[in-house]
């Protein structure tokens, strides 16, 4: 059974069509990865799978729910970690976590446990207190995985869960999210630029490029389907998309961590 | 370790949802709204005391000034600061409010506001939710207003029925302009045209209002404005319910009934707008 499918899902913002025509399924427990240069549309689809976006067409069901017609029952069996910092600097780890639980309806009896469990899964019991503005880059994306996972969806949608980490801190995160997979049976939903994220992380990718799905297979696959056997996955990415990966990112790239940074103080 | 939460009865979707159950979660996720705010403010109250400052620069110096000119009739028996009192605690809480949107727009620069709608909390749960948190921004105000008042000589109503009517129109007040303030950050989006646009209404909504001269010495045109003005019903009911020897021009009913009106219709328009700030 799959848990999310799309079936032509598109989307369009006035002349430009962001998403055209997508074709996904996601079966349980699978850490699933959309990749694409930026403007790909990556988060496009994202955001229409966590029904904060209406589609322009074509349809998608997360959970069994259809995103339309349940939105209500779609938001309640998913965690969401946007691209964008999402966590409040001006409360405490706990606090962010606390108000979240509520929102989610975790009941009072399981609240505390759910709310310790989670901050000790991302490793934050020592700083559930302080200042999430005094957090680091990592820490604040290890916190915002605690947010998405605190009600134990079962969906989790992860846009771009390690731009902007250090090599380290991205380990970590990699980490987390295997064991969510592992370990909670979650099924995970991510999009990323870094090849070797999607080599190291996903059981399935979807290559996308201009609003379409160019290639979708394991990474094995991928690399199997190219002429050259030794391919690097990233010579794959160059291959379905005609986007050289620069790993120094670009200026859309640099400046959104920089802004991202700058937020925090 | 392996899969030790599969099992636990927790997820979210898999919980029963009867009409009790989705009542008491509509109003525990308003009430974590709220939280959220309050909380904040505990955190750095400083912002609280400065705006504490402004309404007493207006009770201590303009209500003193026109105290003693007599250039303002107050319609009726009152003392102009008496009069004063009221229109004064009505505008700070006009004020807190109608700034609510630039935080909101802060939280969509984030991707705070994105998460929130996501999350099962209905949308009108999270507008009524910011919608309190300013009401209760506004009590502070009040505490703030009534102290001066009281230090000025105004004579205050203590008895409890009028306090918690004071209270009530503060709630509503604050409820009303803070969801207004909400349609227009959905609108705008940005935080300098917020700013443009939170300024160009204020001081409107303001002087097209009876805070600071009765309507009896307005233009025509201007009666016309305060009338439709939520800020006039807010002072009016206050007049009433906070100085002695004040009293409502359009009923203490009326009053309430125009506040609750006018929340209710913005607070519907916001939650229909709402969602665009996460697009
Ligand atoms: N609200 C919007 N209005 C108009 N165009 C939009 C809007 N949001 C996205 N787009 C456009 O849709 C396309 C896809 O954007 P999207 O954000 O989904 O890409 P992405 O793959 O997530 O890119 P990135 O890697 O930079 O995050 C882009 O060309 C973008 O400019
Ligand atoms: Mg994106």
């Amino acid at each position: 059974m799959n848990i999310l499918e799309t079936h032509a899902l598109t989307r369009r913002y006035g002349d430009l069509t962001a998403v055209d025509g997508v074709d996904l399924s996601v079966s349980q427990g699978e850490i699933f990865g959309l990749l694409g240069p930026n403007g790909a549309g990556k988060t496009t689809v994202i955001k229409m799978l966590t029904t904060l976006l209406p589609p322009s067409g074509g349809r998608a069901v997360v959970a069994g729910f259809d995103i339309q017609r349940q939105p209500s029952r779609v938001r309640q069996s998913i965690g969401y970690v946007p691209q964008l910092v999402s966590v409040d600097g001006t409360l405490t780890g706990y606090e962010n976590l606390l108000i979240f639980a509520k929102l989610y309806g975790v009941p009072r009896s399981e609240r505390q446990a759910r709310i310790s469990s989670s901050l000790e899964f991302v490793g934050l019991q020592d700083a559930a207190n302080r200042m999430v503005r005094g957090y680091s880059g990592g820490m604040m994306r290890r916190l915002e995985i605690a947010l998405a996972m605190l009600h134990l969806p079962k969906v989790l949608f992860l846009d771009e869960p390690t731009v902007g980490l250090d090599p380290l801190a991205r380990q970590l995160v990699w980490q987390h999210i295997n064991s969510l997979a592992g370990e909670f049976r979650m099924t995970v939903f991510l999009t990323t630029h870094f090849m070797e994220e999607a080599d190291h992380l996903c059981d399935r990718v979807a290559i996308m490029n201009l609003g379409r799905v160019a290639a979708l297979g394991q990474p094995d696959e991928l690399r199997a389907s190219m002429a050259k056997p030794e391919a690097t996955l990233d010579e794959v990415f160059a291959h379905f998309t005609g986007h050289q990966l620069d790993n120094g990112g670009d200026f859309r790239e640099i400046s959104r961590a920089r802004r991202a940074i700058a937020r925090r103080g | 370790m392996k899969s030790r939460e599969l099992d636990a009865p927790s997820r979210a979707a898999d919980r029963a949802a009867g009409p009790q159950n989705q009542g008491a979660a509509f109003v525990r996720q308003c009430l974590a709204l709220t939280e959220m705010e309050m909380r904040k403010l505990r955190h750095d109250p400083t912002e609280l005391v400065t705006r504490a400052l402004q309404p007493m620069l207006w009770l201590a110096v303009f209500g003193e000034v026109f105290s003693r000119v007599r250039a303002i009739p107050t319609g009726g028996s009152l003392r102009y600061l008496d009069f004063l009192a009221p229109g004064v605690l009505a505008q700070s809480v006009l004020f807190i409010g109608i700034f609510y949107g630039i935080a909101v727009i802060w939280e969509r620069d984030l991707g705070i506001v994105h998460k929130l709608l996501a999350s099962p909390a209905p949308r009108v749960s999270l507008v009524l939710g910011k919608a309190l948190s300013g009401g209760v921004r506004g009590l502070t105000q009040g505490f703030a207003v009534y102290l001066l008042a009281w230090i000025l000589g105004v004579g205050i109503k203590w008895g409890p029925g009028d306090l918690a009517g004071v209270a009530l129109a503060i709630l509503l007040g604050a409820a009303a302009f803070s969801t207004l303030s909400l349609i227009i950050a959905c609108i705008v989006r940005t935080r300098e045209r917020f700013m443009g646009i939170g300024q160009l209404l204020t001081m409107p909504l303001f002087f097209a209002s009876n805070a600071i001269y009765p309507i009896s010495i307005m233009p025509g045109w201007l009666r016309v404005l305060a009338r439709l003005n939520p800020l006039t019903y807010e002072v009016d009911a206050m007049r009433a319910l906070m100085v002695r020897g004040g009293s409502t021009i359009f009923g203490m009913g009326f009053d309430f009934a125009m506040l609750l009106v006018s929340s209710v219709v913005l607070a519907a328009i916001a939650s229909r707008l709402y969602p665009n700030l996460a697009r």
